[in-house]
């Protein structure tokens, strides 16, 4: 049986999964934390898809997505190396062929993709500020004592969520703190939170967006049901949450490798003895001129990989 | 005196051998890099935004190289760069340095005090012969401007990414060095030479058009190379604004000039009524015209808090529905990490790519 791996490395989360041409997984998609050691997080990852695959699957292609796609594409071999947009688009139109808008909130980045007839119109990412993602909510999470899984349900339990700020992460711990140290209950104070982050992430990165629905709504932040039925509310309208939600972008990342591979070629995938592979990264500073430019090196066995970081492209090596 | 002023792009180019042929010593600071960020964002008001850091982290590192006279450009209208110049030397004044500020604001109804400015700078040297040092220095950034127009169209095509770049920079210093028009008008028909005999794809790219706020569309440094990166991808780009507009718009008042300025005002009429400052109209307007002229996209940079530039973003999504033109606004600040850039810039291309494959079939 064919099978094509994706693997979405973004700033929190590590994600990998094995689909079939169908676009469906096979065995449990894996989702683990970065840690901020992605090499790291990519060989678990593939260590922990092999686990789980079914016998008999062969990969026929690879792809990868994420802010670290470049490193994970180097390291695995990868047919198809596509940004985040594409990949969470290409997801959520082979669920839905009919979705017209795709929030997307993970753990640094959050996006707004507008499709019409199956086709990307429009798309926005938060600019400057990361204020509503994931990484935030992690730490009110863990400031709070609550483990993030049941951040949502708490907030479900609410009876009058309170007004928190939403469009500056320290006007809004500072509003949850005031509002905690007069005696708020935790419900009421997460409940107002989840609106908050709505509403910014409304206002801010969709503004001036016409959120048509079927609205899906993925991402690992999706995974907390407060958040969407903030949404639901502020939108009036229904927003589905996909079962595999937290994986988009890596299924994302397998169908357009899948479509790479379409003409027959041959795959870039190195196997899964990429989990064993030794991988060393090194930098050095480039000292040719005053941009000193932080040159990061990718190295299997004392073999280079890859070599970017350079504005001039003197040091760019990437093996293909 | 030893002559510096703040770099834009090709700008240095124009101004340094305009000052040269007046007799100054000029010093150009070095290329913006990593430093002049660092030491500009330590010494600007916070909330300042990234023109204003650059340019004093320039003026600094020229400052260590020994110059003491700052040529800077002033400005009207509600942009903050208008009094940036007085800033900056309040700043610098601050800090203890003894230097001299030359602010040139445009003349637009101040003749006198324009030509004042001029002399200030030229040296002792008649009016005639400041002027004709000013088009020197016009002349060898016109050539550029053209052959970077050329660029444009090769680096989309060519084989080889970073090819045509490398020419281009070989010929920015080679008209450097030349000091008469006989000589210019030799580099340039080489340069051209040159730049057509890179082995080129036959493909249709995409073209896309950059607009913006004018310092963070000219300097490759704070839009980290968005140009030679869409050039990566394979996409035409065409920049709806080169130095010398600005030059003609601002310092020597032009028939092009206020031409521009008609059309600028007739495109963007339906959207935008009036001048915001800076160059918020411009951005609104090169919509409507790169629409017109069927490009596939638009890419808007602007720096953080730029508030011409954030009128235009606020429109910028209505003129693009109504004209159906995909239109990608990138905000610059402090950040250095190309990462963020890249990923917009790949997804917009992805759409624009997609698009095109629909409205073939």
């Amino acid at each position: 049986m064919k099978g094509y791996i994706g693997v979405d490395v973004g700033s929190v989360t590590t994600k990998v999964v094995v689909i079939d041409e169908e676009g469906n997984p096979l065995g449990t998609p894996v989702y683990i934390r970065t840690q901020g050691q992605p090499i790291k997080a990519i060989q678990q990852g593939v260590a922990m898809a092999r686990e789980d695959l079914p016998k008999g699957i062969e990969i026929r292609g690879a792809g990868t997505t994420g802010s670290a796609r470049y490193l994970a594409g180097v390291m695995i071999g990868a047919d198809a190396i596509r940004n985040e947009i594409t990949a969470h688009a290409v997801a959520a139109l082979r669920l839905d062929p009919s979705v017209n808008t795709i929030i997307e909130i993970g753990g640094q980045d959050s996006k707004i993709i507008i499709l019409r007839n199956g086709l990307v119109v429009d798309f926005a990412m938060n600019t400057v500020c990361a204020a509503g993602t994931g990484s935030f909510l992690d730490r009110q999470a863990e400031r709070l004592g609550i483990p993030i899984e049941q951040f949502g349900e708490l907030a479900l339990k609410a009876k009058t969520p309170v007004r928190i700020a939403g469009r500056c992460t320290v006007f809004a711990e500072s509003d949850m703190i005031h509002k905690q140290q007069m005696g708020f209950s935790v419900e009421d104070i997460i409940a107002g939170l989840c609106e908050a982050l709505a509403r910014n992430y409304l206002s801010n990165v969709a503004k001036g967006k016409k959120i048509l629905p079927p609205v899906i709504f993925q991402g690992g932040v999706a995974a907390n049901i407060g958040i969407k039925y903030a949404f639901q509310r502020a939108l009036g309208c229904e927003v589905l949450v996909p079962p595999y939600h937290n994986v988009m972008g890596a299924i994302g990342a397998a169908l357009l490798a899948a479509e790479q591979m379409r003409d027959g070629r041959k795959t870039r995938f190195r196997g899964f003895e990429v989990a064993e592979m030794n991988f060393e990264s090194s930098s050095f500073e480039c000292r040719g001129c005053s941009n000193r430019c932080e040159i990061v090196e990718i190295k299997s066995d004392g073999k280079l990989l890859a070599r970017w970081g350079d504005r001039c492209g003197k040091w760019e090596v990437i093996e293909r | 005196m030893r002559v510096t002023f703040p770099h834009m792009g090709n700008l240095w180019l124009g101004l340094k051998t305009a000052l040269q042929e007046l007799g100054h010593e000029v010093i150009v600071p070095p290329k913006p890099s990593k430093r002049t960020l660092t030491l500009g964002s330590q010494r600007s008001p916070e909330f300042a935004c990234l023109p204003l850091k650059i340019n004093l982290g320039c003026f600094l590192e020229a400052l260590e190289a020994g110059a003491d006279t700052i040529i800077m450009a002033g400005g009207v209208g509600p942009c903050r760069f208008g009094y940036y110049g007085a800033v900056q030397k309040r700043i610098l004044e601050d800090l203890g340095y003894n230097v001299r500020f030359i602010i040139f604001d445009p003349p637009q109804g101040r003749w006198r005090e324009f030509l004042n400015d001029l002399r200030r700078v030229g040296n002792g040297k008649p009016l005639y012969k400041i002027f004709s040092a000013l088009l020197f220095g016009i002349r060898k950034l016109e050539i550029m401007d053209y052959l970077e127009k050329i660029g444009h169209k090769i680096k989309a095509r060519e084989v080889n990414k970073g090819e045509t770049t490398h020419i281009l920079e070989k010929t920015l210093h080679k008209l450097d060095d030349a000091s008469s028009y006989r000589e210019i008008r030799r580099i340039r028909k080489e340069a051209l030479e040159e730049l057509l005999s890179v082995q080129r794809k036959k493909i249709d790219p995409l073209r896309v058009a950059i607009t913006g706020e004018i310092f963070v569309v000219l300097e490759p440094f704070v839009n980290m190379d968005v140009e030679n990166e869409l050039g990566k991808m394979d996409v035409e780009v065409e920049r709806a604004l080169y130095i010398t507009d600005w030059v003609k718009e601002h310092l020597i008042p032009s028939i092009q000039g206020i031409r521009k300025h008609h059309l600028l005002e007739k495109m963007s009429k339906p959207y935008l009524g009036h001048f915001v400052g800076g160059d918020g109209q411009l951005s609104v307007a090169s919509a409507v015209i790169y629409a017109k002229r069927k490009f596939h996209g638009m890419v808007h940079l602007m720096p953080f808090t730029c508030m011409p530039e954030i009128i235009a973003q606020s429109i910028l999504p209505r003129v693009s529905k109504d004209l159906s033109f995909p239109v990608l606004t990138l905000v610059f600040d402090e950040h250095t990490g190309k990462a963020g850039v890249l990923t917009r810039l790949e997804a917009f291309v992805d759409l624009l790519q997609r698009r095109r494959v629909v409205e073939v079939h």
